[in-house]
This record gives structure tokens, C-alpha cells and sequence, in this order.
């Protein structure tokens, strides 16, 4: 194929087949200077921010919701086209006809649908519930299959935060096929396969992808049409860099119009986008002002994307969160970098349109990016606190040099690899629950394997690990089980076609697990194995808290003695889970990783040994337990780098808090250590970290007077969030956290 | 040899350049009235340790060190363990690692003169100007301090001169004066580094149950650092 867009490209096997990779490799151009060149935001782009920052302040005193439609179902063609300002904007589109205002997504499931309209004072209107009356949800079909254990596990919540009334996300279309190659040659591709797959056996499999391959052609041909409805043509390749950017953006908007999914990932664009600002620049239509100004215009409509969600989703991810996340930088297969100038550019967006959690920008870290990359990196998260990094020396090998991450941590070939999402389950309640011999003592009722409660007057480590493996091979089969319940019924019920068409046809898919509270079983069973742990019965006999005596070593310390119990831990997990096949031969993948959800999770979970009283939060993802890391913070990453990710492929996430003074003397000096820290932490392996660069005491502040920190920005577990839209609950947790430093 | 080692550090970046592995030694003579670590006055307490195994912890955090970054012992007094450290340093030094103390300078030796030889950077605490606020507040006199330094120049070792400044009594300007005029004439000072007096171990000396004698002091703000330092730079001619 060929196209005039494509002049001046370089061609290659990307020309005959639908593959971005293959054309980022041969035509991008690598970056290796200073941030020197980059440049403010314009007077059309600050007064199109002010006009954000407005609606953001009225959907704040909103109660957090600015406005929804409550009688229109959420799709591409749906809403009338809607502006932040259509004299202005550089690129168009929104979810509905206004700005932040919300549409309902009922496909997921209806009640979450009706409550979320509720809970800010709205009736979902009757002809949508009537309409779903005769519908199946994804929600429906789900609990058609639930079993009376699944539903009790997911009762007390020893599984929690699993995608069953909503929409599963962590799914990234490959976007940027709508500028490189046109709507039209996608649908003429996907035809083709559909025609091919009707040659094979028509069994389950390939029925069931015929199908989708049909709503995949449908959806593709309505990205269209919503195209044409701002006046836009996308039948066709870009032609320049706003087509390109505006193609892309359409892509991903049609996929919000879909999809409430927990995390609608955006991928990987900047440098994508750089090829094409590079030729404009080079053909004299484009200069660096301009180049700026459409990506943060970008930006600023990728910051304007929301679903609507119920008070207690929020309660479990705090702040909103739509994790469109934009994986930046890494190298190359053939060891070229992939920073390009328009890196810099999006994270440049810090600063021309201020801190902001979306998107969640994601650095790939490799020990050979460019150093001058390294520093502005470090350089942005010491002013602003909005990154996140993850190592492409650790991922490249195994995902390639084309793969995005999807909501925090999950990394996958984009394009080319999907994922289930699933949550995670709570490994100190089990622990507890195995003691007790099938009972939880929060909930009180009794689930998974029947005994005896622990009669011992001191606990004995093997013992309770014996009985702890018989309780994790009861829960890892029934967490599969549920899992492949839940997505069988997303495929049937609330396929995700835009997304999936910009998928290849045959895709690879993963099933993503996780687990919750590490450092607090680590510390746990470290107690019971170093020191003395005495339970607390109640009159039923059943083990309600624990005293404990004498010293253990605790996790966070780089003391492999308590290290390898948590490593140890999560390779028997995995082993186990691989045990049960996952749905349409998913791979199974494990994740450390908590969300904000740490806080609710502590509040489901009685005492335990570590000497964590009932209700007190976890420490998010693989974070050590707080203010029990004595060595510094070096010896906290080393203790998180051994966490392997060999079999917690979907991901390990570390929060790390420091404070100024503690990174050093000036900012010059804070950046250039905190680049040695990050290559000292990935060179070990490590696969993830959150960087805050803040005292304590601004966030005691903000606390106290939101109002007067309305961008204060910080990364949670693998997010970044606005501190004031965090509950009161959630913010005190991450205040308590260990906040490096040195006296 | 053993040594004994008050606490480690595992990221320091205030002692010395780059990103630092930090161990405080056991034991001090002085008693400096603003000392931030009185935990590690005690000769008798301390967890002990052999060289090799320090090694083996500090090489755990070789990957951190990048081109910059390296070893501090600090203290307590590094002197007084100097045949230790000097074992500790060798080893280091064997592993590419840069070596550097941080001391109040107060005592000399041949097994002050040996730990020199490995010790890649030397941060010297000039801690008061004169002979009278030296016996009053650090508790030893200035010349051993002055000597110190003077035996550093003549061996041309890379030096880091610290200073903190305390309101009322280092501030003033006749202190400035005294310390360019210490620091005067020795080439091998690359940077004079004037510190806040800060009070976060107000709780240190509580649950020692001992009196921290700054303790109506207020802390020293940046600003005023700033400004001495211009005025330090000015009377150096810098």
C-alpha cells in the first residue's frame, strides 16, 4: 500500500502489513540533548486552561461531578459534538456535548449505572432502565454463574475490586493505527480476516471471533461517522501532525464513548507523534511553539476524559482516577533510544498547563537512555511529583520495543497482547482465615477448607505455613475460577470492540492477578518465625489478635532473612494459579500492587502477628510496612528489587517518599542523585517506582486547607492523584507513610 | 579488628558528593552543644562489626553510587576508631569505592596519618573560630582543629570545611571573619559548606534523658545562610 501521507517517510514492512512498530523503528528520531529548546504554554493555551481550571473548580463544588446524561447510553455516535471552545481548540472531540459532563454506561451493569446517577442526586432515565430491562449486562451474566463461594469470598472480601459491574479496562488500542494508516484500510484489513477465518472450522473459538471481528468492522466504521460529526474525515492516513494527533485522540475518545473501563490506558504516542513533527518542522509548516501547543492541547483534552463511578469505587480508587497512562522514552531493540524531543514535550505539559495526575505519564527507564533525558526526568519529578517509572531494560526483553503500560504497571505489547483484568486478594486475611481454620473474624462467617482453629499457645512458623499453603491452593483455584467467569461474560456482554479492532486479529492475552498486603504477611510470618507470637482467642476459640515479643527483622531492610519469605510467598501464589487454566488460554500474570485500595483492605482485616492492629491500612503495593524501614531509603528499594519479576509479570509497585533535604543540598544536586538512585534501584531489576519529592508538613497543610493546594499532585500506587480529592481516610494514610529522611 | 558502628545510613546525600552510604560510628570525646547524634557519644554501646562485614552491606549499594557517590563514616568520631576505618577504606578502595570522613578534626596519630592515606575526601568540622567558644561549647581547645587542618594542606588532601551556624553565637560577624580567616591560604579546601542549625534531635536527647543546651535557639533559616555566605565569599575574595 501507499499513500501521498506517507511521503517522505521511510518505508518498510509497516507499508504491508498494519504494524506502528515497524514504522516507529524506521522513521523516529532520537533525542539525545538538553531540555533547553523546549518552550511556555501560548496565550490561546493558558486561556484555554483557565477555562478548564474554571469547570474543574464547579465540578469540584459539585460534589466531584460536574454534570451527567442521564438519558443518553454512552457510544461514539451518541452525543451531539461538544467543545471546551470551538473557536480555539487545536483538537476536538468530548465523551459527551459538554465539558466533564458525564455519560451513563450501563453495559457493565445496570445498578452500578443507577447508583453512581443517585449518588450525586440523578435519576437514570426510564427509558434507559427499561431499555436494560430486557438487556444483559456484563453484571448480570456474572452473577448468573457466581458460585455461593465466590460470592462469599467476594462478600468479606479476601477478593476485592474484581471487574464485575463495570467495565474490566486495562485494554490499550493501538490508536495510533487511525492516523498512520485510515479507518478505511482498517476495516479493509479486518475483512479480509474475517473472510479467512470463515475458511477454518467454525467451532466455538472462531465462531465467537467472528462475531467480535463483525462488531470490531461495525464499531470501526462508527469511529467514523463520529469523526464526520466534528467535521472530520479519518477515512484516510494523517497527513500532518495535527490530522495525526487528532486521528489518534478520535481513536482513543471512541474508546471512552465504549468503555468505562477502571483504566483506559492511552499507550505509547509521544514519539509516534514526534515522526510527524519532525517532517512538518523539516518542510517549514511547523515550529516549536506550534509543535507545543497541539500537545498540549492533547493533553488537555486527555485531562478532560471521566467516568461516571459510584462513591464506593472511589472509596477503593481514590481520586478519579482514569489512568490514561502514556508510557515515555525507553530504548529500542537495536539500541537507538526512543526519547525524541516530543518526550520532552509531554512531560513539558507539567509545566505549561501545571501538575496533573493525568495522564499518568510513565517514564521506560533504561540505564542507556540519554543522561540528559535522565536529569529532566528527575528534574520534573522533583517539581512536580507526577511521574512514575518502570524498567525497559527488565521489560524490553520480554515485551519488545513497542509495549504500553496499562493502568500502573501491567506492561503488554500494544497491539498485539490484551489483558483480563483482575484485581487482587488479600493475603494477610487468608493467613488469618487459615488460622482460624476457615473463619473470618471480620465478617464472621466461615469459607474455603473447614478445621480446627490454631490451638498452639505460640504459633510455630511451619505450622502456620502448612496451613497457609492449603489455604492458598483453595483460594488461587477458586480466584481463577472467578476470573474466568467474569471475563467470559465481558466478551459476551461488553466487548470491547473499538479497542479490540485496533487490536490484531489473533491476539495474545494475559489474566492479570494480584495480591494485597505483602509487607504485612511478610512481617508476619517473620514475627512468628524470630520471634515469640502469642494468639488472642475469643469465647469461640477463634484467634481475634496476637502479642507479640522479642525482635524479628522486618521487610524493607535489604535483610534477606525476611526478605526471601515475601519472595518466596509470591513464587508459591503464582505456581498455584497457573494451576487452573484461565479463560481462551490467558497467561496467567501476578501483580503487587494495591491502588489506593490498601486502606479498605486494612479496614476488612483483622490483627496480625506484625503487630498491625484491626482496621489499620496495608502499606500500598510492595511497599515495606510504614516507619519500620531503619536503614535508609536504599535499603528499602534493595529489599523491593528482590521481589522477582519473573513471576509477577503483571507488575510490582513501590511508592517512595522523600524529602527535599533528604535528596540533597540544591536542585541540581537532587536531581542528579535521584537519577543515580533510579539507575542503582532499575540496575538491580527492580520494576517499579513512584517518586514524591515532598515534606510531610505541605501535606499536613493541604489537609487542613485543600483549598489552598488545588494542584498539589502526588503518586499513589501507580497512579498520580490530587491529594484534595482523596477521602479524609486515605489521605492520613499516605501522611503516615515513611517519608525518608536523615537527621 | 571489629568496630562499632552506631547506625547506617543507606542513602545519604548531605555528607560528601553523589549518593552515600553513611555509617556513624560508635563514641566521641566532644560534646558540641548543637550535636545532632548523642546516641553516639557512648564508647560502651554500638553494634560491632569487622570491616568485611560492612564491605559486604556497602557493596549492596555500589549500583546507587554512580560517578559521584561513595563511603562516609561519620560519627561519633571516626578518629577514634581510625585503625578500623583505615581497614574498612582499604577495602573499599579495593572495590573502586570513594572513600570519605566526616570529623571534628580533634586528634592526631599514626593511625590518624594511616586512615588519610585511604581516605579520598576529608569533611572537617571547623565547629567555632576561637580558643574560648571551642572549651565552651564543643569541649576540647581549637589548636589540635587548627593543626589538623594545617597536616591536611601539607599532604594536599581534597577538603570540605563545615560549619554550623548557630544564631547568637556563630552568626555574628566576627565569627565569619575568624572562619575565612582558618580557611585562608589552604589550596586544598574545594568547598566550605556553612550548615542551619536545626533542632530535630530535640527528641534524641528526650529519650536519652539528657539536656540539649541549644534548645532555646531557633533554628538558623536558609535565608541567613545565604547570606553569610555571600559575605564568607567576599572576605575569601571568591
Amino acid at each position: 500500500m501507499n499513500y501521498n501521507q506517507w511521503n517522505g517517510f521511510e518505508g518498510g514492512q509497516w507499508q504491508e502489513q498494519i504494524c506502528v512498530r515497524d514504522f516507529i523503528r524506521r522513521n523516529h528520531t532520537s533525542y539525545e540533548g538538553e531540555a533547553d529548546f523546549l518552550v511556555g504554554p501560548t496565550d490561546r493555551t493558558k486561556k484555554l486552561m483557565e477555562k478548564l481550571a474554571k469547570l474543574q473548580k464547579q465540578e469540584l463544588e459539585n460534589n466531584g461531578v460536574l454534570d451527567i446524561d442521564t438519558s443518553t447510553v454512552s457510544s461514539l455516535c451518541n452525543y451531539a459534538p461538544g467543545y471546551l471552545d470551538k473557536d480555539n481548540e487545536i483538537i476536538v472531540g468530548l465523551q459527551t456535548d459538554a465539558s466533564l459532563k458525564r455519560g451513563v454506561n450501563p453495559f457493565g451493569g445496570i445498578r452500578m449505572a443507577r447508583s453512581a446517577c443517585q449518588a450525586y442526586g440523578r435519576e437514570l432515565s426510564k427509558d434507559i432502565e427499561d431499555y436494560f430491562t430486557y438487556r444483559t449486562t456484563h453484571n448480570d451474566g456474572v452473577f448468573r454463574v457466581y458460585t455461593d463461594e465466590m460470592k462469599a469470598a467476594r462478600h468479606c472480601g479476601i477478593i476485592t475490586g474484581l471487574p464485575d459491574a463495570y467495565g474490566r479496562g486495562r485494554i490499550i488500542g493501538d490508536y495510533r493505527r487511525v492516523a498512520l494508516y485510515g479507518i478505511d484500510k482498517l476495516i479493509e484489513v479486518k475483512n479480509i480476516d474475517k473472510k479467512s477465518i470463515g475458511q477454518e472450522v467454525m467451532d466455538v473459538d472462531n465462531i465467537r471471533l467472528s462475531e467480535e471481528l463483525f462488531q470490531q468492522i461495525n464499531f470501526l466504521k462508527k469511529l467514523k461517522e463520529m469523526a464526520g460529526m466534528y467535521g472530520i474525515d479519518i477515512s484516510n492516513p494523517a497527513a500532518n501532525t495535527v490530522e495525526a494527533v487528532q486521528w489518534t485522540y478520535f481513536a482513543y475518545l471512541a474508546a471512552n464513548k465504549e468503555q468505562n473501563g477502571a483504566a483506559m490506558s492511552l499507550g505509547r504516542v509521544s514519539t509516534f507523534f514526534d515522526i510527524y513533527i519532525q517532517r512538518d518542522i523539516e518542510k517549514g509548516i511547523l515550529d516549536e511553539m506550534k509543535a507545543q501547543e497541539i500537545i498540549d492541547d492533547f493533553v488537555i483534552k486527555l485531562r478532560m476524559i471521566r467516568h461516571l463511578r459510584t462513591p464506593e469505587y472511589n472509596e477503593l480508587f481514590g481520586g478519579d482516577p482514569m489512568w490514561i497512562t502514556e508510557s515515555v522514552g525507553g530504548m529500542s531493540e537495536n539500541g537507538k533510544t526512543l526519547v525524541s524531543k516530543t518526550s520532552f514535550r509531554i512531560l513539558n505539559t507539567l509545566y505549561n498547563l501545571d501538575p496533573a495526575p493525568e495522564p499518568n505519564l510513565t517514564v521506560l527507564w533504561s540505564e542507556k537512555l540519554p543522561e540528559s533525558f535522565k536529569k529532566f526526568c528527575a528534574k520534573v519529578s522533583v517539581d512536580t511529583d507526577s511521574i512514575q517509572y518502570e524498567n525497559d531494560d527488565l521489560m524490553r526483553p520480554i515485551y519488545g520495543d513497542d509495549y504500553g503500560i496499562a493502568c500502573c504497571v501491567s506492561a503488554m505489547k500494544i497491539g498485539e497482547q490484551m489483558q483480563f483484568f483482575g484485581a487482587r486478594f488479600n493475603l494477610p486475611k487468608l493467613m488469618l482465615l487459615a488460622m482460624n481454620g476457615g473463619y473470618d473474624n471480620v465478617s464472621n462467617i466461615h469459607l474455603g477448607p473447614q478445621m480446627e482453629p490454631m490451638k498452639d499457645e505460640t504459633l510455630d512458623y511451619f505450622d502456620v505455613k502448612a496451613r497457609l499453603d492449603i489455604y492458598v491452593k483453595w483460594l488461587c483455584k477458586l480466584y481463577v475460577n472467578t476470573m474466568n467467569s467474569i471475563h467470559y461474560m465481558h466478551d459476551k456482554y461488553a466487548y470491547e470492540k473499538t479497542q479490540m479492532a485496533l487490536h490484531d486479529t489473533i491476539v495474545e492475552r494475559l489474566m492479570a492477578f494480584g495480591v494485597a498486603g505483602l509487607s504485612v504477611i511478610t512481617d508476619s510470618l517473620s514475627a512468628i518465625k524470630y520471634a515469640q507470637v502469642k494468639p488472642v482467642r475469643n469465647d469461640d476459640g477463634y484467634i481475634v489478635d496476637f502479642n507479640t515479643s522479642g525482635k524479628f527483622p522486618t521487610y524493607g531492610n535489604d535483610e534477606d532473612n525476611v526478605d526471601m519469605i515475601a519472595v518466596q510467598l509470591l513464587e508459591e501464589v503464582y505456581s498455584e494459579l497457573c494451576k487452573t487454566p484461565a479463560y481462551r488460554d490467558a497467561k496467567h500474570t501476578l501483580s503487587v500492587l494495591t491502588i489506593t485500595s490498601n486502606v479498605v483492605y486494612g479496614k476488612k482485616t483483622g490483627s496480625t502477628p506484625d503487630g498491625r492492629k484491626r482496621g489499620e491500612p496495608f502499606a500500598p503495593g510492595a511497599n515495606p510496612m510504614h516507619n519500620r524501614e531503619i536503614n535508609g531509603a536504599l535499603a528499602s528499594l534493595n529489599s523491593v528489587a528482590k521481589l522477582p519479576y519473573s513471576c509477577c509479570r503483571d507488575g510490582i509497585s513501590n511508592t517512595f517518599s522523600i524529602t527535599p533535604d533528604t535528596l540533597g543540598k540544591t536542585d541540581d544536586d537532587r536531581a542528579e542523585n535521584l537519577v543515580n538512585i533510579m539507575d542503582g534501584y532499575f540496575g538491580q531489576m527492580a520494576h517499579h517506582i513512584n517518586i514524591n519529592v515532598l515534606n510531610k508538613e505541605k501535606l499536613m497543610e493541604a489537609y487542613e486547607n485543600p483549598e489552598a493546594y488545588p494542584n498539589l499532585t502526588i503518586r499513589v500506587s501507580g497512579y498520580a492523584v490530587n491529594f484534595h480529592k482523596l477521602s479524609k481516610e486515605q489521605q492520613l494514610e499516605v501522611i503516615s507513610r515513611t517519608f525518608h529522611t536523615s537527621i | 579488628m571489629k568496630g562499632k558502628v552506631n547506625s547506617i545510613q543507606t542513602l545519604g546525600t548531605v555528607d560528601g558528593p553523589g549518593v552515600r552510604f553513611v555509617v556513624f560510628m560508635q563514641g566521641c570525646p566532644l560534646r558540641c552543644a548543637y550535636c545532632h547524634n548523642p546516641d553516639t557519644w557512648s564508647f560502651d554501646e554500638g553494634d560491632e562489626y569487622t570491616a568485611k562485614e560492612l564491605l559486604d552491606k556497602i557493596l549492596r549499594y555500589k549500583t546507587y553510587f554512580g560517578i559521584t557517590g561513595g563511603v562516609t563514616v561519620s560519627g561519633g568520631e571516626p578518629l577514634m576508631q581510625a585503625r578500623f576505618v583505615s581497614e574498612l577504606f582499604r577495602l573499599c578502595k579495593d572495590n573502586g569505592i570513594h572513600t570519605c570522613i566526616d570529623t571534628s578534626g580533634c586528634l592526631w596519630n599514626d593511625d590518624v596519618k594511616e586512615l588519610l592515606d585511604v581516605t579520598d575526601l576529608c569533611l572537617l568540622d571547623v565547629k567555632m573560630t576561637n580558643e574560648s567558644d571551642y572549651i565552651n561549647y564543643i569541649g576540647c581547645g581549637i589548636k589540635p582543629v587548627l593543626s589538623f587542618l594545617k597536616k591536611l594542606s601539607q599532604i594536599n588532601k581534597p577538603t570540605w570545611i563545615r560549619h554550623v551556624v548557630v544564631k547568637g553565637v556563630t552568626n555574628t560577624e566576627e565569627n565569619i571573619n575568624g572562619l575565612a580567616e582558618i580557611i585562608r591560604g589552604h589550596s586544598n579546601i574545594e568547598k566550605v559548606e556553612l550548615l542551619p542549625f536545626k533542632k530535630l534531635c530535640l527528641s534524641k536527647y528526650e529519650n536519652l534523658g539528657l539536656d540539649f543546651r541549644f534548645k532555646d535557639i531557633p533554628e538558623t533559616s536558609n535565608e541567613e545562610i545565604d547570606e553569610l555566605k555571600k559575605i564568607l565569599q567576599l572576605k575569601l575574595g571568591v
